[in-house]
Parts: C-alpha cells; sequence; structure tokens
C-alpha cells in the first residue's frame, strides 16, 4: 500500500528532529510518485466507496455498495461480467484495471456533509485510494467534489440530482453521470402536457434546502413555459416529518397540481400526508385534482407504500428496462443478491465501470489523464442508450425515463412502470445555462 | 512549572508528550498489516482528536466546573466555523486572522445566549440553550443560505474576493490554507520499516492549539474563579444569599467555553475550509456532552479522552467492512471463519453506531467517573501491586476534579 | 377563516403526538427524577410493534407460480397469507387490514414488559446517579434500540396503512356550514386525536382517583417521606416506568398509518418532545399536554402561507421562539413546581 499525502509540496521541518536516528527517512517526491496522489504502488489499486451507511439513507447507500462490489468483481475477472459485456467499449477485460487488482476501502458519510468528507479524507491519507465515488444527496456530493479537486483525487458521483452538481459547483475532477433537477422537468413537461393539458394551476412544497430549490426553479420554469400556472411554492423545514400543516392550505388554493420537491423520508410523508388529505379523489375546476413527485426513487417510494399508484415522475433508470444491457445487469445483480438493482446501485456500477475504463484508455490513473479520457466521451450498452459525458461540465447526458406509480404491482419491487423514455436530445441544454451558470470547472488538479 | 502545582505540571507534560509523539503512538501497526486498520496515525483524524479534544475541554469550563448543562454549544463551534471561511473567503488563507475571528465572533454569539440562557438554571436553561442552537441551525440550513450556503456548506470557489492574497493560483486552482506560506494540508512521511508515520502542518499547529488550551484550562481550574464556579455548581442558593451575584461568574465560565468552541471551529474550518450547518445540530451539541461525560465530567483530561474515543469509533469502526474481516479471519476453516464474521456483522460498519451505544452503556454503568476513572482504576491496580496498598483511593471516584 | 380552522385541526392532531410522548417523559421526570433519552425509542417501538404485527399477521405460505415469472426469469412466488388459508380470503384480508389497531392490543403488554426491564435492568441503578449519567446511559440506550429496529427492518419507512374504512376524509366545512370540501379531514387523524384524549384522561383518571395513583402522586411530591412511612415505592416506580412506556408505544402503534415508521424516528421527536416537557413545566402532568398542543397549534399557524410571507423561515423556529419566550416570562414554564430538576 502506498504511503499517502496530501501533498509533498511543503516539508514539515521540525519532524526532521523526530526523525533522527531512525531509518532513512524517503520523502515521498512527485518522482516516484508518477506526479499524482497515491499513484497506486505494487499490484492492486484501491477505490474508495464513500456512502451513507446510517441515517435515513442507509438503505440506499447499503444497495450502492453492493453495485459497487458487484463491479469489483467485474473488474477483477469475477461472477458473469454484467454490463462489461454490453459496454460500447471493450478495454476492461476483466483484469483489473491496467493489470492492477481492484480493491477497495467503504466509509459512512452519515448524509453529512462534515462526516463525508471526514470519511473521504481518511480513504485518500490512510488508505491510498485514488478515487473516491459515491453519495446519495447532493450537498454530500458538492462538499466531497469539492475535497477531491483540493487532494488531486477523481470523484465519480453517485446519486445526486441538484443542478449544482454540475452547475456552480462543478469542479475539475468531479463526474456526474447521474441526471440532474433540470433534466427531470425538461422529460415530465411534455408527458404532464399530454396527460393534464396546458390549462393547470400548480402548487409546489419544496424541500427548503440547495436541491429542493434547483428542481423547483426548474420544474416550475418547464411548465410555465407550457402554459401552466404556478400559484404558489412552499418552503418546507427538512426537519418536519408531519406535512399536514402544508398540505392543507392546498386544499382550497386553487390549485388542481401539486409537485412535491421532496427527496427519500421527505417524499414519503409528504405524499402520504397528501393522499390521506384526499387529495387524489378532488375535484377542482372540473378536473382531476394531481401530484407530481419530479424525482422518484424506488426505495423510498415503497415507503409510501399504495400512495403512488397513478403517480408520475421521473428517474435516472429503473430495472424493468428491456436494452441488453440493463437485462444483463439486472440479471448480474439479482443472482448475487436476490432482488433488483435501484437506480442509485446503477448510476453507481456505471461511474465505477467508467472510471476504469477511462484509466485504461488513459494509461494511467492520474486524474488529469482519466478527466481527458473522460471528458467528451461518447458511449453505449450501460442501460442509458447512447450517452454523452461533456467536458464543458462533466455531466452525462443521456435519455431519461419518465415513470408512473404502477397501479397492480405484482411484486414487492414492482412499483414503478416506465411511461416513456425521453432521448437525450430533448433534455440537454447548453452549458452556460443561466440555472448552471455561476461557478467554473478550474483545472484538473492531480495533487502531488 | 509555569505556576503549576507539581501534580498538574506533570498531567501537562504527559499531554505535551502525547499530543506531540501522537503520529507515532496512533500508528502501533505496520501499514500493511491487517491491524493497520486501526491505526488513527494519518493527519484528518488527528486533527480531529484535537479539535473535538478542545471543544469539550471549553464545555467541561462550564459544565464541569458549574454544573451548568449547555445543549447548544454546538452552535458556537458552527458560527466559529464560518466566520472563519468567510475570513479566507475574503481576507487572506493566511489562518491566523480566521481562527481570531472564529474566537471573537463565538465569544460575542455566546455572550448573547449566555446572558439569555442564565437567567434561568437547571434544565430550563438546558433548554434555552437547545433553543438558540436549534434556531440556528435550522436558519443556517434555509433561509441564511445567502450567508451559510445551507446544506452544502459555505465552501471556497476559483472566484473569492480575496483582498490579501490572491483568488486563484497559477494553475487556476484555489489557494490552500497556511501560516505564513507553511501549507496546513503539507505532510510529511516518515517511513521507519513497515511503519510509515505522517507529520503535518496542520495537526501540529491543532496540538500547540490545545496545549495552550489545555494550560489555560488548569489555569482555570485552579483559579479563585474556579472556585468560585465550583461553588456555584455545589449551591449557587447560598452563594445568592450571602449576598454575591453569581451571575457574571456563570456568563464568564459560559463566553470562555463558547470561545474554545469557536477556536476549535476556527481550527476546523483551517484544517479544511468548509463550514456545514449541521455542524450547528442538536446532535452536534449532544456529542460534545457525550464526550465530557464519557471521558469524566469535571476533570481536565477527561474530556480529551472521551472526545478521542467517540471520533475514534466514527471514524475507524465505520470503516471496517466484511471485506476486511474476511481478511482477518481467512485463516479460520470457512465454516468458522463465516459464523465469527456473521456474529462480528452487526457492530462494524454500518453498525458502528450500535457498538458506540453499547460502549456509552458499559462506561457510564461500570465506570460512573468515566474513562479516566477507568485510568485511576488501572492506575490503583499497579500502585497495590506494587506497594500493597489496599487503600487505593476510592474516594476519587467521587470527586475525579481533585 | 377555513384555513385557520383546517390549522387548529392540524394543530390538534401533530400536539396530541407531542403530548402523549411529553406525558409519558414527564412521568419518568416527575416520578422517577429520571433524563429519560430513550423515551423517543420507545415511541419508534411502539410504532415497530405495529409494523411488526402487519408482519406476523402477513406471514404466508410461498408456493411457484407456473404462468408468471419474475424479474430473473424464474417462477414467481405466489405469497398467500396463513390468516387467508385458515380463516378463508375475505376475513383474513380484514385482519391484515385491522393490524395497526389489533396492535394495540399486541403493543401493551410488549411496552409494558420493556418498561419493566428498562426499570428494573438498568434505570434503576441510576436514580441516584447524576443526570449527567443518566443522559449517557439513556442515550446510549436509544442507540442500541434504533440499532437493533434498523438490523431488523432496515433504514427506508415501511408503509403501514390504516384500515381502509378510515381512509377518506371528513368534511367539517357542511357541519359549520361552510362549502363542502372547504374543511376536509382524514378520519385517521381524527381517530388519533381521540385516542390520545382518550390515553391522556385515563392517565389522568388512573392518578387522580386511585389510591396507587395517589401514592405515586406523593412520591412525586416527596419521595423520601413516602418511602419513610413504609410504602413500597420503588415496586410502584416501576410500574409507572412500564405506564410511560406503554404511553409513548400507544402513541407509536396509532402513528404509525400517518407516517410510514423508520427506525429514527424516535429521535425526530425527542428533542421536541423534551422542548415540550420544560416548556409545560418540570414535573406538572397538565402542563406537559397543554404545551403539547400549544406548541402543536402555534407550528401549524406558523407554516401558514400568509404569516411565512410576513416573517420568512417561522416555521423553523416557532417552537424555540415559543420556548424562550415562555421560559424567560414564566421561570418554571406554563405550570412547573418549585425545585423540579433546576439544579
Amino acid at each position: 500500500m502506498s504511503t499517502s499525502n496530501f501533498t509533498r509540496r511543503g516539508l514539515l521541518k521540525t519532524s526532521a528532529v523526530a526523525g533522527a536516528g531512525l531509518a532513512l527517512p524517503t520523502y515521498l517526491s512527485a518522482a516516484n510518485h508518477a506526479g499524482y496522489t497515491n499513484a497506486p504502488q505494487g499490484d492492486t489499486v484501491t477505490l474508495g466507496f464513500n456512502v451513507p451507511q446510517s441515517g435515513p439513507y442507509a438503505d440506499e447507500g447499503a444497495d450502492e455498495l453492493r453495485a459497487y462490489e458487484l463491479a469489483v468483481e467485474h473488474l477483477n475477472g469475477g461472477g458473469d461480467g454484467g454490463m462489461m459485456n454490453t459496454f460500447s467499449s471493450k478495454e476492461l477485460t476483466g483484469n483489473g484495471i491496467l493489470g492492477k487488482k481492484v480493491e477497495y476501502v467503504t466509509g459512512d458519510t452519515q448524509t453529512k456533509s462534515d462526516a463525508a468528507r471526514a470519511s473521504a479524507k481518511s480513504m485518500i491519507e490512510k488508505d491510498g485510494a485514488v478515487m473516491i465515488t459515491g453519495g446519495s444527496s447532493s450537498g454530500v456530493a458538492i462538499a466531497v467534489q469539492g475535497l477531491c479537486q483540493e487532494a488531486g483525487i477523481i470523484f465519480m458521483a453517485g446519486l445526486t440530482h441538484s443542478n449544482d452538481t454540475t452547475g456552480k459547483d462543478k469542479k475539475a475532477n468531479g463526474f456526474r453521470h447521474f441526471f440532474n433537477g433540470y433534466m427531470s422537468a425538461a422529460a415530465l413537461a411534455p408527458v404532464l402536457k399530454n396527460l393534464y393539458g396546458t390549462d393547470r394551476n400548480a402548487y409546489h412544497l419544496t424541500a427548503d434546502y440547495t436541491w429542493g430549490w434547483t428542481q423547483e426553479e426548474s420544474i416550475a420554469a418547464a411548465t410555465e413555459a407550457m402554459g401552466w400556472n404556478t400559484v404558489n411554492k412552499v418552503r418546507t423545514p427538512l426537519a418536519s416529518t408531519d406535512f399536514s400543516s402544508y398540505i392543507a392550505p392546498v386544499l382550497n388554493s386553487g390549485a388542481d397540481v401539486l409537485v412535491l420537491n421532496h427527496y427519500g423520508g421527505n417524499m414519503v410523508n409528504s405524499l402520504t400526508n397528501a393522499v390521506q388529505f384526499g387529495l387524489r379523489d378532488k375535484q377542482v375546476n372540473g378536473k382531476n385534482f394531481e401530484i407530481v413527485v419530479p424525482l422518484y426513487s424506488r426505495l423510498m417510494a415503497k415507503g409510501a407504500g399504495a400512495n403512488v399508484k397513478g403517480i408520475h415522475g421521473s428517474t435516472n433508470w429503473h430495472w424493468s428496462l428491456q436494452d441488453d444491457a440493463s437485462k444483463a445487469f439486472v440479471k448480474s445483480f439479482g443472482t448475487k443478491y436476490g432482488f433488483p438493482p435501484s437506480q442509485a446501485a446503477h448510476t453507481v456500477y456505471c461511474q465505477t465501470m467508467l472510471y476504469a475504463d477511462a484509466a485504461q484508455r488513459a494509461g494511467t490513473f492520474n486524474p488529469c489523464g482519466i478527466a481527458e479520457a473522460l471528458e467528451g466521451f461518447e458511449f453505449d450498452g450501460l442501460g442509458n442508450g447512447k450517452t454523452l459525458y461533456r467536458a464543458a461540465d462533466h455531466q452525462c447526458f443521456k435519455d431519461v425515463l419518465v415513470v408512473r406509480g404502477k397501479e397492480n404491482p405484482t411484486s414487492e419491487f414492482d412499483l414503478l412502470e416506465v411511461v416513456e423514455v425521453t432521448p437525450a436530445a430533448q433534455v440537454t441544454y447548453e452549458p452556460d445555462h443561466p440555472m448552471f451558470a455561476g461557478g467554473a470547472l478550474g483545472t484538473c488538479n492531480p495533487g502531488a | 512549572m509555569f505556576g503549576l502545582a507539581k501534580k498538574d505540571a506533570t498531567l501537562l507534560l504527559v499531554v505535551v508528550g502525547l499530543t506531540l509523539l501522537a503520529p507515532f503512538i496512533l500508528n502501533p501497526f505496520p501499514t500493511d498489516s491487517a491491524m493497520a486498520q486501526f491505526n488513527a496515525g494519518y493527519p484528518d483524524l488527528m486533527q480531529r482528536f484535537v479539535i473535538f479534544g478542545i471543544f469539550a475541554i471549553g464545555f467541561n469550563i462550564l459544565f464541569g466546573l458549574t454544573g451548568y448543562l449547555s445543549f447548544g454549544h454546538a452552535a458556537f463551534l458552527g458560527v466559529g466555523s464560518y466566520s472563519a471561511v468567510w475570513m479566507f473567503k475574503l481576507l487572506s488563507m493566511n489562518v491566523i486572522p480566521a481562527i481570531a475571528l472564529s474566537v471573537v465572533v463565538a465569544g460575542l454569539f455566546s455572550l448573547l445566549i449566555g446572558y439569555v440562557s442564565l437567567r434561568r438554571s437547571g434544565i430550563y436553561f438546558s433548554i434555552l440553550t437547545l433553543a438558540f442552537a436549534q434556531m440556528s441551525f435550522n436558519l443556517a440550513y434555509s433561509v441564511l443560505t445567502p450567508i451559510t450556503n445551507g446544506e452544502t456548506g459555505l465552501q471556497l470557489t476559483l472566484n473569492d474576493p480575496r483582498v490579501l492574497g490572491i483568488s486563484q493560483t497559477a494553475d487556476g486552482s484555489i489557494p490552500v490554507t497556511g501560516l505564513f506560506g507553511l501549507e496546513m494540508r503539507s505532510t510529511y512521511t516518515m517511513d521507519v520499516g513497515a511503519w510509515a508515520f505522517q507529520f503535518n502542518v496542520g495537526y501540529y499547529l491543532c496540538a500547540v492549539a490545545l496545549l495552550v488550551a489545555f494550560y489555560l484550562a488548569i489555569r482555570i481550574f485552579r483559579s479563585p474563579f474556579g472556585l468560585m464556579l465550583r461553588a456555584v455548581k455545589s449551591n449557587q442558593q447560598r452563594m445568592n444569599y450571602t449576598g454575591l451575584n453569581t451571575r457574571p461568574y456563570t456568563l464568564a465560565a459560559f463566553v470562555i467555553s463558547g470561545m474554545y468552541a469557536g477556536l476549535a471551529g476556527g481550527l476546523m474550518a483551517s484544517m479544511d475550509p468548509l463550514a456545514g450547518a449541521e455542524r450547528m445540530q442538536w446532535t452536534a451539541s449532544g456529542e460534545v456532552v457525550l464526550m465530557t461525560i464519557l471521558g469524566g465530567a469535571g476533570t481536565l483530561i477527561g474530556p480529551v479522552l472521551g472526545a478521542g474515543f467517540i471520533k475514534y469509533f466514527e471514524n475507524i469502526f465505520s470503516k471496517i467492512n466484511d471485506n476486511v474481516l474476511h481478511g482477518w479471519f481467512s485463516f479460520m476453516p470457512d465454516g468458522l471463519e463465516n459464523f465469527v464474521i456473521t456474529i462480528i456483522h452487526p457492530f462494524i460498519g454500518k453498525g458502528w453506531h450500535l457498538t458506540l451505544g453499547l460502549l456509552f452503556m458499559m462506561v457510564v454503568i461500570f465506570l460512573p467517573g468515566g474513562l479516566v476513572e477507568g485510568g485511576q482504576r488501572i492506575a490503583a491496580l499497579f500502585k497495590r501491586g506494587k506497594k500493597d496498598d489496599d487503600g487505593a483511593d476510592t474516594s476519587k471516584a467521587t470527586t475525579p476534579a481533585e | 377563516m377555513d384555513a385557520i380552522i383546517l390549522q387548529i385541526l392540524n394543530g390538534l392532531d401533530k400536539g396530541s403526538a407531542y403530548a402523549l410522548i411529553a406525558l409519558g417523559l414527564t412521568l419518568i421526570f416527575g416520578t422517577l427524577g429520571v433524563v429519560n433519552f430513550a423515551h423517543g425509542a420507545l415511541f419508534m417501538i411502539g410504532a415497530f410493534c405495529a409494523v411488526t404485527l402487519q408482519r406476523i399477521l402477513s406471514l404466508s405460505t410461498v408456493t411457484l407460480s407456473k404462468t408468471e415469472t419474475n424479474f430473473l426469469g424464474q417462477p414467481a412466488e405466489i405469497k398467500t397469507p396463513y390468516v387467508e388459508s385458515w380463516f378463508g380470503p375475505e376475513a383474513g384480508a380484514a385482519i391484515i387490514d385491522w393490524s395497526v389497531p389489533l396492535a394495540i392490543l399486541f403493543s401493551i403488554p410488549v411496552m409494558i414488559a420493556i418498561g419493566f426491564i428498562m426499570e428494573r435492568g438498568l434505570i434503576k441503578h441510576f436514580y441516584k446517579r447524576p443526570h449527567a449519567d443518566q443522559i449517557l446511559v439513556t442515550f446510549g440506550l436509544a442507540i442500541v434500540l434504533q440499532e437493533v429496529i434498523k438490523y431488523f427492518y432496515g433504514a427506508n419507512p415501511i408503509p403501514t396503512g390504516a384500515p381502509e374504512v378510515f381512509k377518506g376524509s371528513f368534511d367539517f366545512g357542511v357541519l359549520l356550514g361552510f362549502d363542502p370540501n372547504a374543511i376536509i379531514y382524514p378520519y385517521w387523524r381524527l381517530v388519533y386525536f381521540g385516542f390520545s384524549a382518550l390515553i391522556i384522561s385515563a392517565v389522568f383518571a388512573f392518578l387522580q382517583f386511585t389510591t396507587f395513583g395517589m401514592v405515586v402522586r406523593a412520591g412525586m411530591a416527596d419521595r423520601e417521606t413516602v418511602g419513610l412511612l413504609g410504602i413500597n415505592i420503588d415496586k410502584r416506580f416501576t410500574i409507572m416506568f412500564g405506564l410511560a412506556a406503554a404511553v409513548a408505544g400507544l402513541a407509536g402503534v396509532m402513528y404509525a398509518p400517518i407516517n410510514s415508521p423508520n427506525y429514527h424516528m424516535g429521535m425526530d421527536f425527542l428533542v421536541l418532545s423534551f422542548v415540550v416537557v420544560v416548556v409545560g413545566g418540570m414535573g406538572s402532568l397538565p402542563g406537559a399536554v397543554l404545551a403539547g398542543f400549544m406548541l402543536g397549534i402555534l407550528e401549524s399557524f406558523a407554516s401558514m402561507n400568509e404569516i411565512k410571507s410576513l416573517i420568512p423561515g417561522i416555521d423553523q423556529i416557532i417552537i424555540y421562539v415559543v420556548a424562550i419566550l415562555i421560559l424567560l416570562t414564566r421561570p418554571r414554564g406554563l405550570m412547573g413546581r418549585k425545585g423540579v430538576m433546576e439544579e
């Protein structure tokens, strides 16, 4: 294992005293480190999987971890290879990455930016991880992305949906495969238009923090563009558990659509409460009252039980997709664990494969080499159709799924059905789109 | 020495030794061995030990001496971090002004909250401090986002208007925090045989801060002021009846401990320029309460031990996964190996909270005076062994402060 | 006007959850003088009693389908709950549907047993210890209980529905002369409110009108003297602890259909219920109930758009602002007694 350093630019002279009389101290210079942080030494390479293992997103984190373990198995030549067989790039051969066996360390983000950074730092400083990946919330993703930029490590974001991750907080060392709020809105709007018409009054309930705001902004803009009127946008405290006092005013607001910009436990509770208050059976202005949950997660939808039936939303990927890649992944994951993977599992599996492939193509683990290999990379066969890793903001552009809560689920996993696959072109935006403006990638940092 | 009694001077020297040699002490296992998982001698965790140690020492000045249990001390640490990061964004990447500002701001903030909260005592005081801290957290997370950057936490960006310094370095990255050119993150690694010891500038800055904080705490504990605070703890009413107004004393203790928290916050931001709102949440306030009680409230060294204990489990146990376990027990026959792993599995990785909860209970059940009492018992055992002295003082358990 | 009435209803509903938890907490505070940080965990375990009963009732025989396949293309499993094969499909489905109300019966013995074990096994040894030690040990216990639940049930919320007949809403508006559908309120929330009122009155009646209650009240006021009178106050305190646990548990059971239970729901309520107890005043049961309802209603009002637009973010902090104001104007909360937990 390599001895890890944040940087060697500065030397701590005082420590020489302590070193005197002991074995020859070796200054790990850039030269024997190939010029970047944590260059793998020996015949292994260490990846850091930083996921929530405690707190409300622990189950999502556990599913991500399963997918990581599967990806590592496949990279090292074990199992049935999963999506490695369908991936358009054929560089990976099941021989590790660049001939080095893949090893991994895990950590707990606790869904707190502080704890996530502490965990990532220990992977970098102690375990010599050359890449950090994971996360189940945008706050954590942005915080860890900033850390990796400073440390000279590649960050492959997990589940993060805020526009800011590849918008105003984008970083040269950070990459996101998952979709974002803008894409959700762009994919949902036409479907909502077909279903509910152009003359609608929408009421937004939004989790009061950055992710909620960016999604609210995206959805409101997209629906207003097709003629909807936004009646009200109400912010709800993150710590809310009972949303009744926010739902009740919707009843007589004249709105006929409720948009829930909530995720996780907030989403489960606000949706459950909305259904309790009979919103779904209501008629307003002669139309059926509708609820929309722009970002769906199957794991979380399970918590809302039957309340999700018939409710539309968007998702990054769903196991019922019938393309070869998705089928291969579901088979591989399902055989190993006994249930189908979640979208969080899918995105982190893809991120690991994409990283490994980029390293293979670049012929190095140097973050700058990998960034170059990923920038503008076009690929297929990872379950979302043809995909582009855009160089300008390190965001993947691919098809987005519009889904609906299934009326007659056949199993406990069969909660959502895909209504439409929105083509990538429709959800693509300019890198300088106002919702993403205000930040800069900067230059890639190899550390050391 | 330094105006300390012999016993205190010895304690201080021990702490000096421990902190300065921490990179060795915390790295007992060779890097490649299976036990390396338990090594804690890497910069980030060592910094955390020391920073939370400072936080807990400060908290103990209030709680240990006066008995006032504040449930909102994390708020001071939070405002400390925010002020430091703002200083980095606006003024310079030098840590001195940042830390100075965080201490001052935390001091003022605690003066305000302390002035109001100390009008009540007992649990009413606890709830007042809790209410103020939760208000700060909730607002920082949502409405105050322009100042705090809400959920994501306040970070440096490439276009910060740094007055004394550069917005970005020549190669287009964010400059790093430092002390007159000495970068906080720079680390020197010394390889000795199979061991790798890391010496980090930031850690030593924190260590110096801890030593100063610890020294000041000893002086406060032993001063007439400290005695007055203890009197407040044992019987505030009687003090009041003698015509003495205790409020200025308790308020001073509150502000001092708030400034300690601010120092911890400023250091935290200097080591890693990010300030997140969850630093102010009640769970964070609760954590420092637990650290202090766990280590031994009212003792000098206890809070530091408690802080180290909790941070160690949080950072080390959460990273042990089944894969690591298989590595450890691979020498066993397959069936036995899987059996052992099944037993250990719930307590490591995502189960680290469970281990911590169990340990809290064990410590408080078996060591009523906290970890310090554990230390004393062990010391007493040795003494007994040497002198065959049966009077290994049990009286210490009740007054571990002495 | 209709909006205000709706928020009062919401407030009463939230308030009844706060009041129930605070009631149990203050019983333990008041009678035993113990700061119980594990009280939220008892509420959570109550909710998981409902989940568990639902799971037990849904235990199924598994047969492989001949026609249907699962996601891997293997024969799908068809589950038939035992209760359905025993009592016939309709009666069986009805039993599963009614699992939450049934869980009330199930949870009372479970919660009392947990309360007894906790008190006898752990809390008893901490009566004479400082509050700080009590906090540490009960906090540790809360974490342990929480993690055990997480280990068996996972971290995600688990949907636990109310019986079908309680779905839908009651139209209050018509009663009060408003337009139909202007003021509607979900049946189950009304049930929750009624249930809480019932439990609260039962606890008060128990303490007020029984000899047992009289002794306990005497013990709350002056434990030593009651002990000197030759009354075995310890045994009664154990029973009180069991009772407090049962109250928290029942609050949890009935809460399960309102919000899907998850393992950390106890911690979410813990801080709030402490605030409620202290605002109500230490050692005062009516105070705790009053403060619970008051804070519930104020919280609901603060989340109204009209008020939020006046003071942004007020719904985030209202409870704490009110707590601070009350504690500064009334030194011992609304109805606190002198000398309880003031040191």
